[in-house]
């Protein structure tokens, strides 16, 4: 997914001149091209994280359309208050491209992850959130992103599914038994619950916010497990708000809270957090048969 | 309206509502081109009020030049008032960043140069307002060291009534590496015009008032 950022990136640099990139050294090096051919618009402003968030806003207050890469517990974690007043409170907007996500950079240890970027944009109004689950998906939502001025957050990770979906609506990937469970999937999380071997409607979004509540509206009619690749529960106020007139259960799985201090690969994570299939289908049995 | 209006309106932030004041005038009476008509023209110059606390002195000459009606003055902070303790560019006109976090309005200004230097505006300048006890903020010393790095045209005043709790040993200027550096009375609307009529940058004003009283 990476790959297809700086890709991708680079060509819009190259065919809008309204857009501009910053960076704090993180994917400098292949982002060299793309400098040499626009430095006025593609800067690099050193290990300052703040000053990234901050650089973004001052280039979108004079009508340029920023985008803003590192790892996510750089680029949202440690600048929070800039993206809060750098761009919210200036009612300016950014594209946000972070790398990492929750424990890609399993090895490097929990200084590298940030399972809690999601929910901490949910604390501040207006972002859009991708989180796409195949390569393929993330082009679009980079050339769609660069074309207005509102504030997006494209979540990009080394997990990914086999299959790409198109688009960025919530959509059935597979159909379960008629009024039975519907296990909503966002990005990379599909691929585990599909192999979880669970008999229940699997539905996928690469688009968490906005929830696209009518979808969900017309297809939950009594329970609902979301499945997502950050912090768990990080949907729960999203989801009830979009079911409160549906009685229905609901259970949110994701991340937790605990920090692990292992290193090891995002499957021994995955695993540790219970989000591989086998995690997945234990928890979700033990809530349909209301364990 | 006069200093004693300003210390009435705001007591808690009257220090620093008009240890800016004459600052303020000689950037909005001769230095800045801007004005009512030009307020949204890409290549208009840009005032950025970082420290944000103490709008008065801000508000009062953003109105004497027409910016908004005078009347808005006399409920600053009510419910229904565009003019709050700390200015929001939302809602007030002339007003081009929102601030009143400390430490934020030094990396705006930064990314403004760039991108008005990006579109080719070479003629509009950027300026920024802190104070003292601001640049104890961390952030700021990021935007410090980037714009000497690039040589960015930005000109940062400070204004030091010696608020900062640990003061600055070595002096202010010592902080702005790699920047030009004057030093006026900030008292002084001659000596304020003539360091803010440098061009080139990064350039540091460093505008010294009477000490804030604790």
């Amino acid at each position: 997914m990476r790959d297809t950022f700086v890709a991708t990136t680079t060509a819009i640099l190259e065919e809008d001149p309204r857009t501009a990139l910053v960076l704090a050294d993180i994917s400098a090096d292949a982002f060299a091209p793309a400098m040499r051919r626009h430095p006025d618009r593609v800067l690099n402003v050193g290990i300052r994280e703040q000053l990234m968030a901050g650089v973004a806003g001052g280039l979108a207050l004079t009508g340029l359309r920023p985008f803003l890469h590192s790892y996510a517990p750089f680029v949202i974690d440690r600048a929070y208050e800039q993206i809060k007043l750098d761009l919210g409170h200036q009612n300016a907007g950014a594209v946000i491209v972070s790398i990492g996500g929750s424990y890609d950079a399993s090895a490097e240890g929990y200084t590298h992850q940030s399972p809690g970027d999601v929910a901490l944009l949910d604390t501040l109004e207006g972002w859009t959130v991708h989180v796409p689950g195949h390569p393929d998906e993330v082009p679009g939502m980079l050339w769609a992103a660069a074309r207005h001025d509102e504030r997006v957050y494209i979540r990009l990770s080394s997990q990914q599914n086999a299959a790409a979906y198109p688009g960025t609506d919530l959509k059935v990937v597979r159909r379960g038994p008629q009024n039975g469970a519907v296990v909503l999937a966002v990005g990379p999380m599909l691929d585990p619950v599909l192999r979880a071997g669970l008999d229940v409607t699997v539905a996928y979004t690469n688009t968490p916010r906005p929830l696209d509540v009518n979808r969900l509206r017309e297809l939950v009619t009594d329970e609902m497990v979301m499945v997502e690749p950050y912090l768990a529960g990080t949907s729960s106020r999203a989801v009830s708000a979009a079911l409160s007139r549906v009685p229905h259960r609901e259970l949110h799985l994701g991340v937790s809270r605990t920090e692990h201090r292992g290193y090891g690969s995002p499957a021994d994570h995955a695993q540790w957090h219970g989000l591989d299939p086998a995690g997945l289908r234990a928890s979700i049995d033990a809530f349909l048969r209301k364990d | 309206m006069t200093i004693d209006a300003l210390k009435r309106a705001d007591a808690k932030h009257a220090p620093s509502a008009y240890s800016t004041l004459d600052v303020l005038w000689v950037l909005y009476d001769r230095v800045l081109r801007v004005s009512p008509e030009t307020v949204d023209d890409p290549d208009r110059d840009r005032f950025f009020l970082s420290k944000g606390h103490g709008p008065l002195a801000y508000y009062s000459v953003l109105a004497a030049k027409g910016f908004f009606p005078e009347e808005w003055l006399d409920d600053v902070g009510s419910a229904t008032s565009r003019l709050g303790h700390h200015p929001d560019r939302v809602l007030v006109p002339g007003v081009e960043v929102g601030t009143g976090s400390l430490g934020h309005g030094l990396g705006l200004a930064v990314g403004t140069a760039l991108g008005l230097r990006a579109q080719g505006y070479v003629q509009t300048r950027t300026f920024v307002l802190l104070g003292d006890a601001e640049l104890d903020e961390g952030s700021n010393h990021e935007a410090i060291a980037y714009a000497a790095a690039v040589g960015l045209d930005l000109t940062a005043i400070v204004i030091d009534n010696r608020s900062a709790t640990h003061g600055w040993p070595g002096g202010i200027a010592a902080r702005f590496i790699g920047w030009r550096v004057s030093h006026v009375d900030g008292r002084d609307r001659d000596q304020i015009e003539a360091a803010l009529t440098l061009k080139g940058g990064p350039r540091v004003v460093i505008a010294a008032v009477e000490k804030k009283e604790s």
